[in-house]
């Protein structure tokens, strides 16, 4: 009989959307979870905040579309204030000309390519098939936990996934091999001329990495992005109400309904080890609190090197560690508006400016835009891609008002004076930013009346995103499925006994997804029942 | 006046609240029909004629000018992208006309052949003239070059002025024409139509009464009775022609054409579309057991309905893709895939009375189930 018993089964460290996940799921399993959060908001990178009184921002992600099905029906979370509104819309604005809008009516989207090139515009129907296709395989992989042993239940997966494969046809099973090996600009040139439509598809293929678009690899990232269903439509992105901090609540209701308790403002200073296994948390209140078993939502790294040490850990496990890319690359600009911006290339305020709006007029312009970053610089031409929520969700700016946010790549972590030189570029980085917009419509700075800049050291130090990586590690092959994060490191396990990871540094990665959430919570489930 | 969006473009449902009076002007005077949202490509130079016997199910080297051909076009396994007409205007000019957008595809065999494909959509308009005054209606407007123009033949006239081109198609398997305007002359020859028409009856019908007549003819929907394999998500859902029925227009001994060699092996097909009709005092009587009288569709319906080959519901053997009531044949009929070896004899069709699922029984006959001599008629 023990002599002790822990008041948690479970301690959770950090209170992002994957660890409210995981909580929900063991709490609803009857574990007694907790979760720590250092900062004042729940959410981590899916949060929403309120800089400027009535304006609220998304302020690091912005858009939701990979958030899985499953979790929203198991942990019945439209209950709990899920709510998201899909986009009817992808702009791409050009100085010239009309710029390229795709809508949800695919004649519409036709017409619209048409303008450009005819030939792209037939095709593009039969690219949103091949991708749909190839996105409902991923999300097969992305629905269970990767492989990572000779298990049978891990076996078994891999029959699974073979024979996915197999069930594909001989045309799709190419595709698919060319989507995990070439750049997203060579997959894109196989099937389309003009670049205004492989400009903004391209841009799907860079997000989070420090690659270009001709760097081999993002064709696969470009796929990532088509995982998403909203509502049982593939590859469409939605709005949060209430920004994407919405969502983090909405799993933090349906954790604390099973049980969990959920302490903000609680920093986690490091993890207790006894003999090689996890035993609690020490905050930095110096407060210890111990549990059978400990979930960090924070990335590998700092899970393991910061909070555990690298003297509980194998050299090779370190070794690993310092290998597994994070690389930083993207900075956000969030404002706040007293009124819409207008579009040169298409003026008034029209529908194009409710969905997504993305600067990367063409493949060069988004290659050039790494050019730069390569040698430790941000782009002064950067891709952007920007949103306006409160057209699409009044809730989020007094009315006549709105908020604009702005995803920006590149901003590499590493300048090449250093990242802590960053404190000195934020507000060029801020203005280099503006002034590519206002190209694209004039007078937005004149309506900007508050402005946060986000480069990738604040992203670190807010949000602890190692490197300011938004993914938890760049989404490349070499780092995804049971090499995510590392061999040996997947299935959620780490070399500390009853110390786990659940963030987006596991299989399946980034975006607000919450599978690696789930499938941690799943995966410890499974393995000590109650 | 209702309005619907056929390929992007807003076109009319029906001029009148109620359709049943333009479906009516197409069976007994004539309707017209603006159908310019069809697809259209002007194909020309000097391998058009090669490029589209490559391209096309039908051996277009034997299509004499002047002559229009119905065919459809597989990709490379003999599953069919579209289907449309080809008009031949001149020895190395054609007017391909198709439901789906086909222009990329085209585009994308032309390779290597000296051969132009324009897409003229936007360019040319297109109105239907169809029913049994059609001819006369439009000798009155003054194309007289149509007097003696044989079905599936086209010509070039001109009416109120303007050059257009008549083909004897259409969409209704009746007598019909089918006009061709470049786009600035045709509100012109519409009016000049329309005022013509005023002697025989003829009112503008829209697609409501178009697809009613459609179903009565045979005539297959894209993305109704089957679907453009280009964009299809699962190979179950996509046809040869042999499936539906358009195997008389493969000739597997010509000249290669794309599919040529993937429908080698398909020539037994194993589900094939066939007609329903589907049996009225099997209706009714259901109707009667809940006291109402048999509700008919006022409309042509498209939803897939399963086809049973019992009673009970328990073998399904295919399903019908679209169906109308008949007010000319006063039959309820419909279009349906169904399984090869119970495609004869009868079958058993879902039918929904009172919220209550039953079966009733449907005569399994040739899908042209309105076949009517004028429709090729010669004068």
């Amino acid at each position: 009989m023990p002599m002790y018993r822990d008041k948690y089964d479970v301690i959770v460290v950090g209170g992002g959307h994957n660890g409210l996940v995981c909580a929900a799921y063991l709490a609803r399993a009857g574990r007694r979870v907790l979760v720590l959060e250092r900062r004042p908001v729940l959410g981590g990178a899916a949060v929403s905040e309120e800089p400027l009184p009535g304006f609220t921002f998304s302020v690091a992600s912005y858009v939701v579309s990979l958030f899985r099905p499953r979790i929203i029906r198991e942990l019945e979370l439209a209950r709990h204030g899920y709510h998201v509104i899909p986009m009817d819309c992808a702009f791409q604005p050009l100085h010239d000309g009309h710029g390229l809008a795709r809508w949800t009516d695919s004649d519409r989207t036709r017409r619209e390519i048409a303008r450009y090139n005819r030939r792209d515009a037939e095709t593009y129907p039969e690219f949103s098939r091949a991708m749909t296709c190839m996105g409902q395989f991923a999300a097969q992989i992305i629905n269970r936990p990767a492989p990572t042993s000779l298990t049978w239940r891990h076996l078994r997966t891999m029959r699974d996934l073979g024979r996915l494969v197999l069930g594909l046809d001989r045309r799709d099973q190419d595709l698919l091999l060319k989507l995990v090996t070439l750049s997203a600009a060579d997959f894109l040139d196989q099937w389309f001329e003009s670049e205004v439509l492989k400009g903004p598809l391209a841009a799907s293929g860079i997000i989070g990495t420090f690659r270009g678009v001709r760097s081999p690899g993002t064709a696969y990232v470009l796929l990532h992005h088509y995982m998403g269903e909203i509502d049982g439509a593939f590859r469409s992105w939605g709005f949060s109400q209430g920004g994407t901090g919405g969502v983090s609540l909405a799993c933090a209701r349906a954790a604390r309904q099973f049980g969990t308790e959920i302490r903000t403002e609680s920093p986690v200073a490091s993890i207790l080890i006894q003999t090689g296994k996890a035993r609690g948390v020490v905050l930095e209140s110096g407060e210890e609190i111990t549990a059978d078993a400990i979930v960090s939502n924070l990335d590998p790294r700092h899970t393991l090197v910061g909070l555990v040490g690298a003297q509980h850990l194998p050299d090779e496990v370190i070794t690993q560690l310092g290998r597994y890319k994070y690389r930083g690359s993207s900075g956000k600009v969030n404002l706040a508006l007293d009124g819409l911006p207008s579009m040169t290339c298409r003026p008034g305020i029209g529908a194009h400016l409710r969905g997504d709006i993305a600067i990367a007029p063409d493949v060069d312009y988004l290659e050039r835009a790494f050019d730069e970053a390569k040698y430790g610089a941000f782009s002064r031409h950067p891709f952007i891609n920007v949103v306006i929520p409160s057209l699409t969700d009044p809730s989020v700016a007094p009315p006549g008002k709105h908020v604009m946010s702005c995803f920006v790549q590149y901003a590499p972590y590493a300048l090449k004076e250093g990242p802590e030189n960053w404190n000195c570029q934020r507000d060029a980085f801020g203005d280099a930013v503006l002034a590519v917009l206002e190209e694209y419509m004039p007078g937005l700075k004149d309506r900007v009346l508050f402005r946060q800049v986000l480069t990738p050291l604040d992203l670190e130090r807010e949000f602890g995103l190692t490197e300011g990586n938004i993914f938890h590690g760049e989404l490349g092959l070499e780092q995804l499925l049971f090499q995510r994060p590392a061999w040996g490191l997947a299935d959620y396990r780490t070399p500390i006994r009853n110390l786990w990871l659940c963030g987006s540094g596991t299989h399946p990665g980034g975006g607000i997804m919450g599978a690696s959430g789930e499938l941690a919570a799943k995966t410890m489930l499974n393995t000590s029942p109650k | 006046m209702a309005w619907t969006v056929w390929s992007g473009y807003y076109a009319v449902q029906s001029y009148l609240l109620q359709h049943e009076q333009e479906y009516f002007a197409i069976r007994t005077a004539a309707g017209l029909l603006d159908v310019s949202p069809l697809c259209k490509y002007r194909v020309h130079g000097p391998d058009s004629t090669a490029f589209l016997s490559r391209v096309m199910v039908r051996d277009i080297v034997r299509l004499p000018v002047g002559r229009v051909a119905y065919t459809c076009w597989c990709d490379h396994n003999g599953h069919v992208i579209g289907d449309g007409t080809v008009l031949r205007q001149q020895e190395t000019t054609y007017l391909v006309t198709s439901t789906d957008p086909s222009y990329a595809w085209f585009c994308r065999h032309q390779r290597g052949l000296a051969v132009q494909v324009n897409d003229v959509t936007d360019d040319l308009a297109a109105l239907a003239l169809q029913g049994p005054v059609s001819r006369e209606v439009l000798l009155d407007a003054g194309a007289r070059e149509i007097e003696k123009l044989a079905y599936y033949h086209a010509v070039r006239t001109s009416l109120a002025g303007k050059s257009i081109w008549v083909s004897r198609t259409g969409y209704t398997g009746d007598l019909g024409y089918e006009i061709w305007i470049p786009v600035e002359h045709a509100l012109t020859v519409w009016d000049a139509l329309v005022v013509s028409g005023e002697n025989y009856a003829l009112r503008p019908a829209g697609l409501s009464a178009l697809d009613m007549c459609r179903v009565e003819a045979g005539l297959l929907l894209q993305h109704v009775d089957y679907h453009n394999a280009l964009h299809a998500l699962v190979n179950s859902r996509k046809s040869t022609p042999f499936e539906l029925g358009l195997g008389w227009m493969v000739n597997l001994d010509r000249a290669p054409f794309i599919g040529q060699a993937a429908l080698h092996g398909l020539v037994q097909p194993d589900v094939k579309l066939v007609g329903l009709d589907i049996d009225w005092s099997e209706t009714e009587a259901l109707y009667r057991q809940c006291g109402l009288p048999p509700a008919l569709p006022t409309r042509a319906w498209r939803t897939s309905v399963p086809v049973y080959r019992d009673r009970a519901r328990r073998r399904q053997i295919g399903y019908a893709t679209s169906g109308t009531w008949s007010p000319v044949l006063k039959k309820n009929i419909a279009l349906a895939t169904v399984m090869t070896q119970h495609a004869a004899g009868q079958a058993q069709i879902e039918l929904t009375v009172e919220h209550v699922r039953h079966a009733v029984t449907a005569r399994i006959v040739p899908h042209r189930f309105f076949n009517p001599p004028r429709k090729t008629a010669h004068f």
